[in-house]
């Protein structure tokens, strides 16, 4: 006898979306220069959501013209009045969090539990901390009374759509710059809800202006000759292509780029521990996640028990509508991110992996992946070195701590690791010799404002989040 | 005046703690600032630039493992080597930069100054960048900082040995191997504090010194894979922005030149430049 589970879905009603948008830019909505607009689509059903503003290369200058005017007196706002403002963001965010998680999972296709449970409440928590350190930048450490760097641009990925918008745009102005936002082509939504918040907020005109396009228009606001400051979070290609753009300039950078997360497990972790940790690891959010616990590798003594009660586990995941409370996996974002992973997944097969995945059931409209686990794997396979950003594990082996360590830091990037072991020295001696930003022990996915997130080698540079955060928005 | 004809120092590169000449066999003539000669200084190759890297590359795990108090005492053991070497450096930056000796003295004074000052901040770095992290939850989260790796670092062309000093101290200091690229000009006091840092516990490859012309070294250091970072104030605004764009193909950190008045005091700027902040998890339960 099976059970199924009833649908459970949230309500649409909450949530009410305009059919179209324009850019936002000096506190007003307008359409683009040229009239150029795209459609947004819910790529759990492939639903027109909205249509929005193409922004071009004049938008782009009327927005940084905006930001440029509003910065004099922004910057020159008492930090405490600059706090105020902030502090009232997080709370307006925390009221209308139901209303943004909803449009977030339609807009992205992540579940309504994670929008709902980790998005919308890290992007309050994100706007409340930096909040509270506009008005103590002289204590940050960065010598007494740092100054801002004046417009920033700022370029952010379709996986976690407001909280990258918050990570932006919440150290910026705590700091005292003003902002030109860019949010990624496939989910501008929400971006352009929180221009609402900012107007409900009494933001000065200007300080925030968000502008909805593709990646032309991020080459062109970062190649903006009046932008002090580049923030951008994305694919390690196109982070490349911006430090390229800006060399030879002044424009301060920072990048937030991909990863090849180690997932180690150790022959004395709590099995069930661990694989609850290895399905956070990939399967949040579909493994659209750029610190993603991609890799797994497992000690082989264990090998056999942990992928048993690995597959086990994953049988139970369920993947389908975002809007249902019981919906572990969503859609995946785009026909092209579909696209890329199953090519990966066909290359995994060809190089000689074994791939498994539970049967599972996809609904027939919409993009959308199974949870995939590979088997077998070299480290000179593309699944083990390519960022596949879906949810798609590749499983290693190892026999020593050496052998982990070498294997886990053979590879361009560094931007997160996975360590399960219940002897604190051990997990202290590979936390040590792990070239990555962030080592998760007997944990993995935390995130929080407080804590610096960032990466090693070409995980990109700089930090978000905490005091090390500051630093990316001050003239230091 | 004695009759005696002196004995001349045959300078050479230092790479992996050993004074090789360049592969290239090349050298070039270097003169003092009304332009007699001094000596033939090493002119490196592009080979010597990427045998440089392999030595720092292979010199950073044992480095960046040391205890901060190690190698606070390895670089302090410089500074007392400096001391006693301190008339011979008064007179090469005498002769490299045109100085009276008095003029010439406050500078290698200002620079064995400086080395102290940044050896003391080996076990100290961690705790001005690091922090404790109070998340909403129950974890230890902890960020410290950790050196970055091999830097590739162009000397001031000015200032050859207190701007050299200044480039070079920092960025070992935390841990990272350094590959340096001389002042074109005046490479020999750089070429002498190689027998310095040789003679003062500091293992071979930590610091590697190439004398040369720095448009032909810098190119290939700034394309290498295996640098983590550069830094370029000893290149002019177009060099550096070629390098620059080049350090992008793996990420490097890239620290841009700027005016610098190297008598000035440092702050921390450089000190922080080529560090990574690393943040650890762990949950509190019983």
């Amino acid at each position: 006898m099976t059970f199924d589970y009833a649908p459970a879905p949230e309500s649409r009603s909450v949530v009410d979306i305009a059919p179209s948008y324009g850019l936002f830019i000096d506190g007003e909505f307008a359409p683009a220069s040229d009239g150029k607009v795209f459609k947004t689509v819910s790529p759990s059903s492939e639903e027109v959501l909205s249509e929005v503003a193409q922004a071009g290369s004049d938008d782009v200058d009327r927005a940084v013209k905006a930001a440029r005017k509003a910065f004099e007196k922004w910057s020159a706002l008492p930090g405490a009045e600059r706090a105020k403002y902030l502090f009232r963001i997080a709370r307006i965010i925390q009221e209308r969090s139901r209303e943004l998680a909803v449009l977030e999972s339609l807009d992205n296709g992540k579940p309504i539990c994670e929008s709902r449970d980790a998005d919308l409440p890290l992007v309050a928590a994100h706007f409340f901390y930096y909040a509270g350190w506009a008005d103590k930048l002289d204590h940050a450490g960065y010598g007494p009374n740092p100054r801002p760097l004046g417009v920033a641009g700022q370029v952010i990925p379709w996986n976690f759509p407001l909280l990258m918008l918050a990570w932006k745009i919440a150290p910026a102005l705590a700091t005292g710059n003003t902002v030109v936002l860019k949010p990624a082509e496939t989910t501008p939504l929400s971006a352009l809800f929180f221009a609402d918040i900012c107007r409900q907020a009494g933001l000065p005109k200007g300080v925030v202006n968000i502008i909805t396009g593709d990646g032309s228009t991020g080459a062109s606001l970062v190649a903006h000759p009046d932008v002090n400051k580049v923030a951008f979070t994305g694919s390690t290609e196109v982070g490349k292509a911006i430090a390229r753009t800006v060399a030879g300039t002044d424009k301060k950078v920072t990048l937030e780029l991909g990863g090849k997360a180690a997932n180690i497990v150790f022959d004395d972790a709590p099995i069930d521990q661990a694989v609850e940790g290895i399905v956070n690891g990939i399967f949040f959010n579909q493994g659209h996640v750029c610190c993603a616990g991609s890799r797994l590798l497992v000690q082989e003594s264990v090998q056999d028990e942990l992928l048993d009660a690995l597959k086990r586990r994953m049988a139970t995941l369920r993947v389908g509508d975002p809007l249902d409370k019981n919906t572990d996996i969503g859609a995946i974002n785009s026909a092209e991110q579909l696209a890329r992973i199953t090519a990966l997944v066909e290359a995994g097969e060809a190089e000689g992996a074994e791939r498994w995945a539970p049967a599972c059931e996809l609904p027939s409209a919409g993009y959308w992946f199974a949870p995939t686990l590979f088997t077998g794997v070299t480290q000179a396979h593309r699944i083990a070195r390519e960022e596949i950003f879906g949810p798609v594990l590749s499983v290693l082996t190892f026999r020593t701590p050496e052998e982990a360590v070498e294997k886990a830091n053979n590879t361009p990037y560094g931007l997160s690791a996975g360590i399960w072991t219940e002897k604190g020295s051990r997990m202290l001696w590979m936390a040590n010799k792990l070239r990555a930003g962030v080592i998760w022990s007997n944990t993995f996915n935390k995130f929080d404002p407080a804590s610096p997130f960032g990466g090693y080698k070409e995980s990109g540079s700089g930090r978000e989040g905490g005091r090390h955060g500051l630093e990316a928005y001050l003239n230091v | 005046m004695s009759d005696r004809l002196s004995v001349l120092k045959t300078y050479k590169l230092y790479v992996g703690g050993k004074f090789p000449r360049s592969e290239s066999g090349r050298v070039y003539e270097v003169t003092d600032a009304k332009g007699n000669w001094l000596a033939n200084a090493p002119l490196s190759s592009r080979k010597d630039a990427r045998d440089a890297v392999v030595a720092a590359r292979k010199a950073f795990g044992g480095w960046s493992g040391a205890t901060a108090y190690n190698r606070g005492q390895v670089l302090y053991r410089v500074a007392e080597m400096l001391e006693g070497r301190r008339d011979q450096f008064v007179s090469e930056v005498a002769d490299a930069e045109g100085l009276s000796k008095s003029k010439a003295a406050a500078q290698v004074d200002a620079a064995i100054d400086r080395w102290v000052w940044y050896a003391g901040w080996s076990d100290k770095v961690a705790q001005i960048a690091g922090s404790a992290n109070p998340v909403a939850g129950p974890y230890f989260n902890l960020s410290a900082p950790e050196p970055t790796g091999v830097v590739a670092v162009l000397a001031p062309q000015e200032s050859s040995f207190l701007g050299l000093v200044s480039v070079i101290a920092p960025a070992v200091v935390t841990g990272n191997t350094a590959v340096v690229v001389t002042s074109e000009g005046a490479p020999l006091p750089a070429l002498s504090l190689a027998e310095v840092l040789a003679t003062s516990d500091v293992p071979g490859g930590v610091v590697n010194i190439l004398s040369g012309r720095t448009a032909e070294l810098a190119p290939p250091l700034a394309a290498h894979q295996d640098v983590n970072a550069i830094d370029l104030a000893g290149a002019d605004a177009e060099l550096a922005k070629s390098l620059e764009t080049a350090a992008a193909d793996n990420l490097k950190r890239v620290l841009r030149p700027g005016r610098v008045d190297w008598t000035a005091d440092p702050g921390t700027d450089r000190l922080l430049a080529f560090l990574e902040t690393k943040t650890v998890w762990h949950p509190m339960g019983v």
